[in-house]
């Protein structure tokens, strides 16, 4: 959970970008780290494979500003997407504040993200969270590719509870902020119910 | 939830910086600073401008955090203790209180065996601290007395943070 800090006036949350292998979160965090300013953001690391998996987690730290006096920060993580590092996700959901799950729009890859959004709600039961009462955005990601299946057909079988969800080409930013944007917003409107 | 809330106070943030500082000191270390299980840095002491203190937060988060899935499969509760050991600088990595890292940089003008006699002094102070901060943070949340700065906070106010 979030860490207020009254001494130093500071905010810190976390959120945390879900989703099956190769749907584009580290590609999200990248865009967001190419498109912030060098004053607002940290170094993005990322702990990946020799071909660009990522093997534990991608970390980005943006200092958006303040807010009524505290300088508020997010921290942004990915999770390691495919199906084997399931012990690595469970542990980067420790202490989220909020959650974006990144679903690859393409056809063959609607089994992999039903089963990616289970594995979230399993995984953030067993940290004691659940995924209905947490701050939570869906993305439907890859809008651009020809063999997408419609957003209808991705609201119906991903986002049934009616979260705030966003298309998006991450490759080209589209909707990559807006998206960010949402799950602030509804991290910082579950601090202001001082949950 | 399984990890509450961290609100930190100007009173106990006081007394954690000088028992870092003390420990700074006695343990002859170049860099000290305390962590959240979360990956969020709580404060750090030393010559902290020249080390990315953020990343170093969240890696040593990952890395506790590793540990403990580590220790979990040999049937322990967690490794309270990690040791990196490198050519010049170390890091002596210890969990505080249950719930806080608490990670010392050094290089040969220390020892493992100082810092780690040192660490465990310097813990039991730290453990008091935060068991005092836990319970207000308790106390505050009970009686509905959070002081809470976001109470007044506006749409304005958080599309301003994106503008």
């Amino acid at each position: 959970m979030s860490f207020i800090n009254y001494a130093s006036r500071e905010i810190n949350c976390k959120i945390v970008y879900y989703g099956p292998g190769l749907c584009g979160k580290t590609t999200n965090l990248q865009y967001v780290y190419q498109k912030t300013a060098a004053d607002a953001k940290g170094k993005m690391i990322s702990l990946a494979t020799e071909t660009e998996r990522t093997l534990f987690f991608d970390f980005l730290p943006l200092a958006l500003g303040e807010i009524r006096g505290f300088k508020t920060r997010f921290h942004l993580y990915t999770v390691p997407g495919q199906v084997f590092y399931d012990a690595s996700r469970k542990l980067i959901l420790k202490g989220v504040d909020g959650v974006v799950f990144v679903a690859d729009s393409q056809e063959e890859r609607m089994d992999a993200n039903i089963e990616s959004v289970e594995n979230l709600r399993i995984n953030l039961i067993e940290q004691g969270y659940d995924l209905d009462k947490i701050p939570y955005v869906v993305q439907y990601n890859k809008r651009d590719l020809p063999n997408v299946v419609s957003v209808e057909e991705l609201r119906r079988e991903l986002n049934p509870t009616n979260v705030p969800d966003f298309e998006a080409c991450a490759t080209t930013g589209e909707g990559v902020f807006e998206t960010l944007k949402a799950i602030a917003k509804l991290i910082l409107f579950d601090l202001k119910k001082g949950k | 939830m399984s990890n509450p809330q961290l609100i930190m106070y100007d009173e106990e943030f006081k007394q954690i910086n000088v028992a870092l500082d003390k420990l700074l000191r006695e343990a002859n270390a170049k860099v000290i600073f305390l962590v959240d299980k979360n990956g969020q840095l709580i404060t750090g002491c030393g010559e902290t401008e020249r080390f990315d203190t953020t990343s170093l937060a969240s890696l040593t988060a990952g890395n506790i955090a590793a540990t403990g899935g580590l220790a979990k499969l040999i049937g322990e509760k967690e490794f309270s203790i990690l040791f990196h050991e490198g050519e010049k600088d170390n890091l002596h990595i210890s969990i505080v209180a249950g719930r806080v890292i608490l990670v010392v940089l050094f290089d040969t003008r220390s020892s493992l065996g100082l810092v780690r006699l040192r660490v465990k002094k310097a813990s039991e102070e730290l453990t008091a601290i935060f068991n005092r901060l836990l319970q207000k943070n308790e106390e505050k949340e009970k009686s509905g007395d959070s002081e809470f700065p976001f109470a007044e906070i506006t749409d304005d106010d958080i599309d301003n943070l994106f503008s």
